[in-house]
């Protein structure tokens, strides 16, 4: 098994899985207990439109893409203050994301030929450079939850009582909203776009399973479940040469089941 | 004479293009305790959410220690009625009653040990000491209704306002938030609404009755008369198990 880390990209493939777990634990930790899962999935498919964009104007798509998420979420965070229909928006949202992508890659020259990494991931092919940017996402991803834990926590837990107290509400909506598009960015490489959904759901809804009294530790141990996941389900599509990402994913649901139907006989006995 | 902290001119609030609050006049002053009754539907979260800047009147003048409602909040304690969150939230008790300084001005506003002593202070007056590290939805109804009087009592308010803050709770509680609630009333102003008129009469100092309109008593008795408008209909009014006299010797 060791002989495996004496490939530079299996070694970049494990920095990468590290990466994007510690941005998914953080922030995938907010998106399951305040129930933004579905905005977080209009988010990450306009990054679709953006990789498009990139292809079309022969740019580094990942640029074109961290431009849609970040318009998108502003954009959603702005809307859904102003409508009640929120998931219709949302809806429109992810459609007219993935409708743009097509269209630009439909209008480039030549063939887009890791189009299909963009879409489901490939965390083996993740370059040196990307690992720099991941890392550097990651850092703006913890400033941006250190500096304003507090708020944020109140604002997911009871938002009508932080508005009355003069928590600015929106502002700090539309933080956590560039926050899960910055994750998207960074999980792009290692699940995919339309994979995306599962890494910032499924090791929080895990650790939070196991943790209930406490959103840091919870953070914390969805991390440690990332990388679990990431590693394991790199491990697992090395040795059955299977798609990383979707490996990744499905490992990732298996021990969710498994500790959620413990933690639920345990609650039953 | 206290010192007038809100008042609320011919205030009027249209929802959805129905009329929910129809030139309301209301005065809070220092260290009193308002009682505001009324039927469901009547107006009396709106009325409250006013006072809190949340609902902007469409008519009338609203101004809270002297300036418009919103700019007034870091003096407000406020109990919602409803507090609708997901139980398996990751928060203690502890967490939660911090939350009610997460409105304080300021950059990089972490929790002090100040602020934690004043939690823990909190807590204990509202009875939950024992309860500090427990998820919040582990708690009963009853419990939980104590964390969140805790969470607006952390602040050090000098007005407090709570939206039928005895819905959910048990009886013993029930007095011994009224015994908060006495002793409260001599540093700050209370405000509590309530559909529950026998509860509120006995420890408030004046009574408010709320349907659309506010019918306005300066003194804790109601007359039929009052309630029967507010409800527009006849009442019966039965005050049991009340040790004092809410109506007027008939």
């Amino acid at each position: 098994m060791l002989e495996l880390l004496e490939y530079e990209f299996m070694r970049n493939a494990l920095i990468a899985g590290v990466l994007a777990s510690i941005a998914c634990g953080i922030v995938g930790s907010y998106v399951v207990v305040k129930r933004i899962v579905f905005i977080s999935g209009g988010v990450s498919h306009a990054a679709f439109g953006g990789i498009g964009l990139g292809y079309f104007l022969g740019i580094n798509p990942i640029l074109g893409a961290t431009a849609f998420v970040l318009l998108s979420a502003l954009g959603m965070g702005l809307i859904s203050t102003k409508t009640k229909r929120e998931d219709t928006t949302i809806g429109i949202l992810w459609a007219t994301g993935m409708a743009i992508g097509i269209i630009f890659i439909g209008l480039s020259r030549g063939y887009a030929p890791d189009l299909f990494s963009y879409l489901f991931g490939n965390i083996l092919t993740v370059p040196y450079s990307d690992l720099l940017l991941m890392l550097l996402l990651n850092l703006v991803i913890i400033s941006g939850v250190y500096l304003s834990y507090n708020e944020l926590l109140a604002v997911s837990f009871d938002e009508e009582h932080a508005r009355a107290i003069g928590v600015p509400v929106d502002r700090i909506n539309l933080l956590l909203l560039c926050l899960v598009a910055l994750t998207v960015i960074l999980l792009i490489r290692v699940v995919g776009i339309i994979l995306v959904i599962a890494l910032l759901t499924i090791p929080a809804a895990t650790a939070n399973l196991l943790v209930q009294n406490s959103l840091r530790k919870m953070m914390l141990l969805s991390i440690v479940f990332g990388v679990f996941y990431t590693m394991g389900g790199l491990i697992l599509s090395y040795i059955f040469d299977i798609a990383s990402g979707a490996t990744i994913i499905l490992l990732s649901v298996i021990v969710f089941i498994l500790f959620s139907v413990t933690v639920n006989i345990k609650k039953a006995s | 004479m206290n010192e007038e902290i809100v008042a609320l001119r011919n205030v009027s609030v249209d929802i959805g293009g129905i009329n929910v609050l129809e030139k309301v006049n209301l005065s809070i002053y220092e260290r009193e305790f308002l009682g505001i009754i009324g039927p469901n539907g009547g107006g009396k979260t709106t009325l409250l959410k006013v006072i809190l800047g949340l609902i902007k009147p469409s008519g009338g003048m609203v101004t809270v220690y002297g300036n418009a409602p919103g700019k007034g909040r870091q003096f407000i304690g406020y109990v919602p009625q409803h507090s609708l969150f997901d139980k398996e939230f990751p928060v203690s008790v502890m967490d939660v009653v911090l939350m009610g300084l997460a409105g304080r001005k300021g950059f990089l506003r972490g929790y002090s040990r100040d602020d934690r002593e004043k939690a823990i202070q909190a807590i204990e007056n509202v009875g939950m000491s024992g309860y500090l590290n427990k998820q919040i939805g582990k708690l009963s109804g009853g419990q939980r209704q104590r964390v969140f009087i805790a969470r607006a009592l952390v602040s050090e308010p000098r007005l407090l306002l709570m939206d039928e803050p005895t819905a959910s709770i048990d009886k013993q509680l029930e007095t011994g938030l009224y015994e908060l609630l006495d002793r409260l009333k001599k540093e700050i102003a209370v405000v509590m609404v309530s559909h529950d008129i026998g509860a509120i009469s006995v420890h408030v100092d004046k009574i408010a009755c709320l349907n659309r309109r506010l019918y306005y008593h300066d003194t804790n008795e109601i007359s039929k008369e009052t309630l029967e408008k507010t409800y527009m209909c006849p009442v019966d009014i039965i005050a049991h198990g009340v040790p004092h006299r809410v109506l007027k010797t008939h």
